[in-house]
């Protein structure tokens, strides 16, 4: 928080021509049941398909490659704030164009995907992209399949932090602050997307109703995690 | 347009192509290459380095020894030996390679498929 000390120094220390390089958002860790049994099921199997909608990550991209799986990166998160998928309608209402979104993302055939990491992508997303969206990633994965979601337990406000996701293999996430541009927006228009809802038990549960099963893990950090099966 | 240079003795210049120019057509070469401009068709440079500089916007098929992204690429990659994605890169499209390098502040779109030489290590 700026205090008058703060803006008495900027004063005297002038403006700075220097663009500097933002430094990276220091990385947090938690416990995840949830990524704990995805680990086990990485560790112990060989060229596995696994598809990642968080913000693109250098590490998971390393780490599944480096353990011989094959990795598909896609954000949706970003991809789903392109303004190019946004329109009124006659009461000036925004309205998003569900299927331009899935016609330019999410397009593979289907039964690749062994694992899908979906992450917080539901809270954050446009409402009426989520269905769509997780019908779409039931499509592409095998039977036997596994995705894992993560889900806010109460309403933390709608500037709620936005995290990304690192894999560690083992129960322990890495996890960063994520802001960005929407697509086409220059980087000086970075902002932290919003939480957007808070599902309940039974909305999960709808979510998920075409998957075999649906497992809850309850964290002490107000986030419960899923594991369904395709 | 097609662009391709002779078979001949591999030179150590760098040939570039600057942040003004619009090329349209299969570039094929035995020597590295900068790209800042605009590139649409494809680019094989088999034994060779190819770089997309930060201005560069390139909607192609890319194919080379070794593959630098600083700026934006629409199109599959594969890269022989090792590529890198820098910070100010935006790649959409698959990624063929043995060995990948990813800045944070990257962003791929696309399918990571890491192909081992017998003999040799990816991780990087």
């Amino acid at each position: 928080m700026p205090t008058v000390t703060h803006n008495l120094m900027k004063l005297f220390r002038g403006s700075s021509n220097q663009t500097a390089t933002p430094a990276p958002q220091p990385k947090l860790t938690r416990r995840s049941s949830g990524i704990g049994e995805i680990s086990r099921v990485l560790n112990s199997q060989d060229g596995l398909c696994v598809l990642d909608v968080g913000a693109t990550s250098a590490n998971n991209i390393r780490f599944l490659t480096g353990r011989g799986h094959k990795n598909y990166s896609e954000d949706l998160l970003r991809a789903s704030l392109d303004p190019a998928l946004r329109s009124r309608d006659s009461e000036g209402n925004t309205i998003v164009d569900a299927k331009k979104f899935l016609d330019e993302n999410l397009v593979y055939g289907n039964g690749i995907f062994d694992i899908v990491l979906c992450w917080n992508l539901a809270d954050y997303m446009e409402e009426s992209l989520v269905k769509p969206t997780i019908d779409r990633l039931w499509s592409q994965m095998k039977a036997g399949g596994l995705l894992l979601a993560f889900f806010h337990t109460r309403d933390a406000g709608p500037d709620s932090t936005c995290y990304r996701y690192h894999v560690t293999g083992t129960d322990m996430l890495e996890m960063q602050e994520v802001r960005f541009a929407p697509p086409g927006r220059p980087a000086s228009e970075k902002q932290a997307p919003r939480l957007q809802r808070v599902f309940n038990n039974r909305h999960i549960e709808n979510l998920f109703r075409d998957f075999a099963s649906i497992k809850f893990f309850l964290a002490r950090d107000n986030i419960r995690e899923v594991l369904v099966v395709r | 347009m097609d662009a391709q240079q002779p078979d001949g003795p591999q030179s150590r210049e760098l040939a570039t192509i600057g942040k003004s120019v619009v090329i349209k057509g299969d570039l094929s070469g035995s020597e590295d290459l900068y790209i800042d401009g605009q590139v649409e068709g494809s680019i094989d440079l088999r034994h060779h380095s190819l770089t997309v500089g930060p201005n560069g916007n390139v909607k192609a098929g890319i194919s080379a020894k070794s593959i630098i992204i600083q700026g934006k690429v629409d199109g599959s990659l594969t890269a022989s030996d090792r590529l890198d994605l820098r910070k100010s890169a935006v790649v959409t499209g698959d990624v063929t390679t043995q060995r990948i390098a990813i800045e944070e502040g990257a962003f791929l779109k696309g399918k990571v498929d890491i192909q081992k030489e017998a003999g040799k290590g990816a991780a990087s």
